[in-house]
This record gives structure tokens, sequence and C-alpha cells, in this order.
């Protein structure tokens, strides 16, 4: 069993929580774990990325390899296309459709997602609309994680019992609307397929 | 023995508690921050049986590690690697002085330049004091390393280095840790006038520092860090240092198919590179950063057998980070089938969060220099506000190292650039503003000093900053003009007037200081959060 992973967004998405949750995750299920990240200058509404990487054989390198990972999961489209380079040719995409204008010139977006729409298999999901569902627009990171549960190689139980743990010591509600946001990803990605 | 899921940083941190820490010094930069901040957080620090805390730069965290480790305790500075050039005199002096208690000096290295403005190496620092290097290659060895590190300084009396790269200190792996050092008791060094570096003494101190190299070198022959394998096809024999022996193991399946000697410790180990030399029939040097083994192995030309090839050659990329996939070209595999890099997507720079209190600042600055766009220029710095280059705020000239706003504005402004302007942060400032300022004021010189005081280090995530409250009186101190040292609430409230204040200081033809004060909204909103929750973390 192996996943390799890039995590993509912007800034203040809550992307470095997701890679916390799949880090819990894998360690709670034994198995070993690499999980790299761009801190810095990037948490100003920049680029974040993230490489996460779980095997049941020792992970050597931190960072993942072009033409190899098994899933983009991405918090914005622009973002999410930046890294497919990164995807091997049977690689999944999951990313959120909403666009973070926060740049002057930002790209035509039917371009942006016309081009994710040639990955296959894809699922590009309306995260916001689905955490509002959920009880808060800052679940969408969860909704997104949800929307790619078929492609995380990781139980269900696992990741809810991370996500308790990532966000334990946070108020009681934060955790129902994360634990439902993630649950509305991974029911619309069942009915999607 | 517990098992902790720790970024390369924490490991070190974790390392050093784990090894008989006590006292820990820094200035934050990224990616070194995290070292002391996992130390901050620890039951140990929390209890108070560590000393832990940011100083007001990177050379008198050093001093500070100095003096405790000439107290017999074992002790450490970490800091980025520019910032250790500001530490460089400490660093070279301490070799020479020597150590006392084990005595370590971290360094985080940026190559790729990911939030940093060069990619030097700090092995070349090890070089030029003459004291080992320790280069973990993954985060079990910056675990393991301190304990070594400690006992090998202890022993020579010497300071250590310890060199971390960005993606192993911000990558995060399970590790083993367990079993706790006491600390050192508190005493006098051997010999202390060691300690007086007079030199009659210090030529003495220098010529023991000589005569430790092959003993160190010894050192890192027998070094768990180290590790020649010599199995596989000789044709080509690898070194692979540091980070870059997980590249290696990662592109080849755990199996590399050449002899490789795997180097975490300097200096070299000569028994092993000389095998390498002598039985293999090429030599490909993978390391981050700069060509430093691979011109050591090269020496000067004749470039003979056998070809030494690495970055110099091109076989590695010269500038920039490595990656497994540039470690698998350089080994001759073929790139793996991957999509084209699609032209679409635009760069996404970093910005000013919205209401940052700097936004406010560099707008009213803007506004100011509209009369004066011809010929006045702002002098800037290393922090969050240096981000007043980018659009829409446009509005600073220069960056290039910590406290060269003032000094800077001072030099062009005696050179006849007038109206100089220097944009400086609170921390900044009181790292290495504070003595430009001193110049400023002995030289009576025409420059403005906008000091853009947001009540913390914002950029590295919210430390405290050194000079906290007290900048009004430290100007004051330093002797520029009392009415000339303005303070204003940069806020889109008090636009008018700030442009106003900025305006009457920039047409005083001496030393002026306006302080621009407001909280960073990023430790603000973290603060309120936390008083919402009653005082937790």
């Amino acid at each position: 069993m192996k996943r390799d992973i890039i995590l993509a967004g912007v800034g203040g998405q809550g992307l470095l929580a997701l890679a916390a949750v799949l880090g819990q995750a894998a360690r709670g299920l034994g198995l070993h774990l690499k999980q790299a990240e761009v801190h810095g200058m990037a948490q100003r509404g920049g680029v974040v990325q993230s490489h996460v990487r779980f095997s049941d054989r020792p992970v050597h390198s931190d960072l993942v390899r072009e033409g190899t990972a098994d899933l983009v999961l991405s918090l914005e489209p622009m973002e999410a296309l930046r890294y497919l380079p990164y995807l091997r040719p049977d690689g999944a995409l999951v990313s959120d459709t909403r666009p973070v204008r926060n740049i002057p010139e930002y790209p035509d977006i039917d371009r942006i997602v016309a081009e994710l729409r040639t990955v296959s298999p894809h699922r590009l999901v309306d995260a916001a609309a689905l955490a509002e569902q959920a009880g808060s627009p800052q679940a969408s990171n969860l909704v997104v994680l949800g929307a790619g549960l078929p492609f995380l190689g990781l139980p269900v139980e696992a990741l809810e019992d991370a996500i308790r743990a990532v966000f334990a010591g946070r108020a009681e509600s934060v955790i129902a609307s994360n634990l439902r946001g993630f649950a509305l990803g991974a029911e619309w990605t069942k009915a999607a397929s | 023995m517990a098992t902790q899921l720790l970024l390369g940083d924490e490991a070190l941190a974790q390392g050093a508690i784990d090894a008989g820490l006590s006292a820990a010094y820094a200035y934050p930069g990224t990616p070194s921050t995290e070292i002391t901040e996992h130390i901050l957080r620890s039951p140990e620090a929390r209890a108070g049986e560590l000393i832990c805390r940011w100083t007001t730069n990177e050379k008198t965290a050093l001093e500070a590690a100095l003096g405790a480790s000439y107290a017999g305790k074992r002790a450490m500075a970490s800091m980025k690697h520019v910032g250790l050039n500001v530490a460089a005199d400490p660093f070279v002096n301490a070799a020479i002085s020597g150590a006392h208690g084990g005595l370590l000096v971290n360094v985080a290295d940026d190559p790729s330049m990911h939030s940093s403005q060069n990619e030097q190496d700090s092995r070349l620092y090890a070089d030029l004091a003459l004291v080992p290097c320790f280069e973990p290659s993954d985060q079990k060895e910056a675990y393991a390393v301190p304990a070594r590190a400690f006992e090998l300084s202890e022993t020579y009396r010497i300071p250590v280095l310890v060199r971390l790269t960005t993606r192993l200190a911000h990558s995060r792996a399970t590790v083993d840790v367990g079993g706790r050092r006491p600390q050192n008791p508190l005493s006098r060094p051997d010999q202390p006038e060691r300690f007086i570096l007079l030199p009659a003494i210090a030529k003495r101190s220098y010529e023991r520092l000589v005569s430790l190299q092959p003993d160190f070198v010894r050192e890192s022959e027998a070094s768990p860090f180290n590790r020649l394998s010599k199995d596989g096809d000789r044709a080509l024999g690898i070194v692979a240092c540091g980070i870059a022996h997980n590249y290696l193991l990662e592109v080849t399946d755990g199996v590399p198919r050449h002899p490789v000697l795997k180097v975490g410790q300097y200096p070299l180990p000569l028994r092993d590179v000389e095998w390498l030399v002598e039985h293999c029939g090429r030599i490909l040097v993978l390391e981050e950063g700069y060509p430093y083994v691979e011109a050591k192995l090269r020496g000067l030309p004749p470039r003979s057998i056998p070809a030494i090839h690495g970055r110099l050659t091109s076989d590695v990329p010269r500038t920039g980070e490595l990656s497994p996939d540039a470690v698998a070209k350089a080994i001759g595999l073929g790139a793996l089938a991957r999509r084209a890099t699609s032209s679409v997507p635009a760069p996404r720079p970093p910005a000013l969060c919205p209401g940052c209190p700097h936004a406010d600042t560099c707008k009213a600055l803007a506004e100011v220099l509209v009369p004066r766009r011809d010929s006045a220029r702002v002098f800037s710095d290393i922090g969050c506000y240096t981000l007043g280059a980018l659009p829409p705020h446009g509005v600073i000239n220069t960056c290039v190292e910590m406290g060269a706003s003032i000094t800077m504005a001072h030099g062009a402004s005696e050179a006849g650039l007038r109206p100089a302007v220097a944009l400086i942060g609170d921390s900044t400032f009181a790292h290495s503003g504070m003595t430009g300022l001193l110049d400023c004021v002995n030289a009576k010189a025409d420059v403005t000093v906008i000091i853009v005081d947001n009540l913390t280090v914002a950029m590295t995530g919210g430390q405290r900053s050194a000079a906290e409250n007290r900048l009004v009186s430290i100007c004051r101190g330093l002797g520029v003009d009392e009415t000339h040292i303005r303070v204003i609430e940069p806020h889109p409230r008090n636009h008018k007037e700030n442009v106003a204040v900025l305006d009457e200081e920039i047409r005083y033809a001496g030393t002026s200081v306006i302080i621009a004060q407001r909280e960073c909204i990023q430790t603000a909103k973290r603060s309120a959060r936390r008083g919402a929750q009653g005082g937790q973390e």
C-alpha cells in the first residue's frame, strides 16, 4: 500500500490542516509517513503546497517525483492546474472549483476547468455550497478531502478519527461542522462517480 | 521510547533536549524558526528547567549560547543561513576560544530561496571556522545528531555546526524519541585564559584548532552518519550528502546500483572518499546547496581520472535545491512520463493580508512620494513590508539584508540622493537598525526613517519583538531630536493626517523617525481567539 499525494491551495484556505489530518490518519494505521510543506512567505495569500506520502514500506524522499503522484487534491482550481505535472498518467484529480482571485490577472476560469477536465479520473466540486450545508463556510477544505475519499487509500473511520484529533481543543461545533463537511464531500463524490 | 510526528526542525530540537540541553537562543527565520518554537512548547522550557529565548539577533543568540557553554552547560543557537552572516564573528571566534559545555550552532539553509534572498551554503562556514559540521539526511538523524554533536563539542572543546536544508526542516516524519541525559552542572572552563583572545593566546588556540583537524577527520570516519557501501557497479561511485541520500534511495527503490558514500558529518571521511576515488571510474556528487564536496574532490585541474561530476559539470543543476527528479537524471535514469506544464496558471505571489497596517503605511507613503517621484528613494528591509515592492503598492526600491534600509538611506542621502526614506520593521530595527540610526544622528544625515511597528515578528509567525513598546525611548536615546520622533497609527481613518506627518518629516533636512504603530492583524486575531478560549494555547 502506498499513496503519494500533492496538496495545493492558497494561504489561509486550511491546506496544512488537511496535511495534518492525512498524516494523523496514516500514522494511526501504523504506516510510514513523510509530509513536506512550504511555509514562510507562502502564508500570505500566496501558493501553499504539501507533499504527503504514506506507505507500508519505508518512505525515503520527502518530495514526490513528477509523474508519480496518485492524487492531486487542491482547494483552488488554478492551483490544481499548476501541480498536474506531478500526477501519474492514471492519477486522480480532486479540486474545489471556486477560484481565489487575489491576483490582478486571474486567467479565464473556463479554460482552467476545461484543462482540469482532461484528467481522468477527476472530481471538481463546488465545496463552498456543501460547506454551507455543513454549517460552516470554513469547512470547505474538509469537503474537498471528503470528495477525495475514493482516492486516499485510507478507511473513512481513520480519517474521521484524525479530524477529531487534529481539531481537538477547538469548539465542539467546529469539529462537528468539519466532520459534516467531510461526510457531505464523500457523499457527493459517491453520487458523482 | 515513544513515537512522535516531527518536522526536521522539531526532531533536532527534541534531540537536543534529550541530549541534556540547558539553553537555547535564536532569532526567528524561515526555515529555522520551528527549532526554537518546539523547545518553547516543551514541558522542560515551560517548567523553567531549561532556558529558551528569542534574542535581538543571531549574533546575540550565539554569544549568549557561548556564555552558557562557558558556564559548562550544553547550549545552542539557531538561525537561518543568512543569520549566520550576522553571527559570523562569534561563530568563527568561538572556534578559537573553544567551547566548554557542548555548543551547537544550528543553521537552516534555504536552497531555491523559498523565503530568502540567497542560497548560501553553511557548510562553507564550518570550513572557514575549521569546525565539524553535521548534515542529517532525515528526521531520525536530525533527532540523533545533537547527542553526538554535543559529545564531539565537549571532547574537543569546539563549537559544532548543524546544517539543515528547507525540505528536511519543513518535512514531518515519525521519529522514535526517548531517554534523557541529565543537564551538565555549572562549571568553569579548563584553561580559562583561552577565552581571552589576545593575540598571544589566540595564536596558541589557533594552533590547537589546526592540530585537531586530523581528529575531526577520524571522527567523521567513525561516524554513524557517514556510511560507505561498496556494492554494485564500480563504473560510477556516488557521494550523497544529507537529504540527497534519501532522493537517491527514492529513485533506486532503496538499492542504488553503484557504490555510495553517504555523508552526514564533515570534514569528509577521507578514508572512504579515497576508496571511492580509487575504485570507481567516475564520481558523481549529489549535494544540496553549493558544489562544496564536488569542488573539494575536484581540486584544481588537471581534471584527471576519475572524473568528478556534479553541479560544476551541470550533471546536477548548478542552482536551486535538489529533487528526486534531478537525482534520477544525474544517475542516468530516464525521465518519467508526465503531463506538460500548463501555460494557463498565473503566478500567485504572497501579499500583505487584508487589513494589514503596513498596507496603510505604504499607501500614505506612496501618496507623499507622488510629487517627488523622480528624486525620492525608499530603502527598505527584510519583513512583511518588503511586499510593498509588489502591486498595488510598488513603493519600495531596495531590500538587501537585515538593517540595510537605514544605512543605505544614510549613504544615498550623503551622496546627494534625496529624499532618502528608510522603511524598516520593529523587529528588524532592534535586530540591526539601531546602530545605523546612530550613524545618521551623528552625521546629521537627511534621512526619514519609518519604523513600521506591528508589535511582533510577523513574517515568521508572530514571535515577540525585542524592542516592543520601547521604540520612542530608543530613538530618543540614540539622539534623534524629540520633535522629529512622530508616532502615527496606520489606519484608513487616519490616512490624511498620516500623509501630512510623512510630508513634514520628509521636508525636514535632518534625521527624523516616524513610528507607524498598529498591531499585526494576524497576532491580533490570534490573541482575540485565545482570549475567547480563556487563555489556552
